[in-house]
């Protein structure tokens, strides 16, 4: 067990009221929180690295809950959702993917019983390293007006022994979100797909 | 002239370990940003009269969304700072009649006290521009654990004919600071230096 040595959190939120179009009548909210976090595994090469995904399941968790907060505290309003990590120097790109597992078993549970997969990304980068963080439906990963995408980086982080792990949630479509494709309303919600 | 907001942002940021040392309580800050149209963008107006005001308005708004952002009273705010940036087809000009002739009034309305100048930068850049916030210490501008900065971007912006206003508060200083100076618990608070 790794010890999960927290040294920096930033929550990020976003108010959008319109972009050039008519101002919606209830603004688009998107938001993300960033943990910086010790990589126990920087500097060599570890073969087995699959336990740590049990040790970031609480940090997954905390994290999740506080978004939620962020964003108004109501997990019924959350209607999109991502990943994303960014590792330090000293570390593999594979760190990053023990974010998968904790980051989106956290989100889920979070949601209630969101379907869809949590889109994701990952690099490896240095301080003030900048990560797209794709966006998708919680429940259908087709519904083409959620999918979206939210930038997010610390000036100080990650460094070299370190990883940035990130979730990202929203609160609706893009703002004037008007290309057609599956619609929400018309979610079957069987297979996390349409 | 009310200012014409596309969208708010807030981050905040909670550091738990600096140089390898527990930060207890963990150092909070918070900024709010909004990036707003700039109604003179591509001409030269003589009369900024209207982007005062605009910077008035946004004085009480953005302060109130930091504030509510960080948690805490405004009285336990311990330091401030300010700044903007103008997209390409507007003037440095254009930043500073936002920021200095009435923003400070409602912004230090809302912390309760705040007799120092309020630390300010301003710059011209594209999309995606970092904001390097100064902050110093409300009531004490020689408070030198309270010498800070605080880096803020919005990854959509500026665009041409916009502007980045953003404010930052700190709910304590640097983390671990120890080179002297006058110590916050010095403060005489009257003349916004001491």
């Amino acid at each position: 067990m790794h010890e999960i040595v927290l040294r920096k959190t930033a929550v990020i939120i976003e108010d959008i009221f319109h972009e050039g179009g008519p101002a919606a009548a209830t603004p688009l909210l998107r938001g993300a929180i960033c943990a910086v976090i010790k990589n126990p595994f920087a500097g060599a090469y570890v073969e087995d690295i699959l336990a740590f995904m049990d040790d970031l399941k609480p940090l997954g968790h905390t994290m999740a809950a506080r978004l939620v907060e962020a964003l108004g505290g109501d997990p019924s309003r959350i209607e999109g959702f991502g990943k994303g990590a960014i590792v330090g120097e000293a570390g593999e790109l594979e760190h990053g993917a023990l974010w998968h597992v904790p980051g989106g078993y956290a989100m889920r549970e979070s949601l209630g019983d969101a379907k869809a997969i949590v889109a994701s990304t990952k690099k490896v980068g240095g301080p003030g390293a900048r990560l797209d963080v794709p966006i998708t439906h919680i429940n259908a990963s087709y519904v083409r007006s959620h999918f979206d995408s939210f930038e997010i980086g610390i000036p100080d982080a990650p460094r070299a022994h370190e990883m940035l792990v990130a979730l990202v949630m929203t609160t609706g479509p893009r703002i004037h979100a008007r290309v057609g494709g599956l619609a929400a309303a018309d979610i079957k919600g069987n297979d996390g797909l349409r | 002239m009310p200012a014409e907001i596309r969208k708010i942002i807030t981050v905040v940021e909670e550091t738990h370990i600096e140089g390898e040392r527990g930060v207890t309580p963990p150092a909070r800050r918070a900024a709010a940003v909004a990036v707003i149209r700039n109604p003179f963008a591509g001409r030269y107006e003589e009369d900024l009269s209207a982007l005062i005001e605009i910077g008035e308005s946004l004085g009480h708004v953005l302060a109130q969304r930091a504030v509510a952002a960080l948690g805490i009273a405004g009285a336990d705010v311990e330091s401030f700072g300010k700044a903007a940036a103008v997209g390409a087809d507007g003037e440095l000009e254009h930043a500073a009649a936002i920021l200095h002739p009435k923003l400070g009034a409602p912004f230090r309305k809302v912390l309760g006290k705040g007799a120092a100048l309020i630390p300010s930068s301003k710059k011209r850049g594209g999309l995606g521009v970092a904001l390097d916030i100064p902050l110093g210490h409300k009531d004490a501008a020689f408070v030198r654990s309270h010498f800070d900065g605080m880096e803020v971007r919005v990854a959509d912006a500026p665009r041409a004919h916009e502007i980045v206003v953003a404010l930052a508060i700190s709910a304590t200083g640097r983390p671990h600071p120890r080179i002297g100076g006058l110590q916050k618990t010095q403060i005489i608070g009257e003349d916004g230096l001491r």
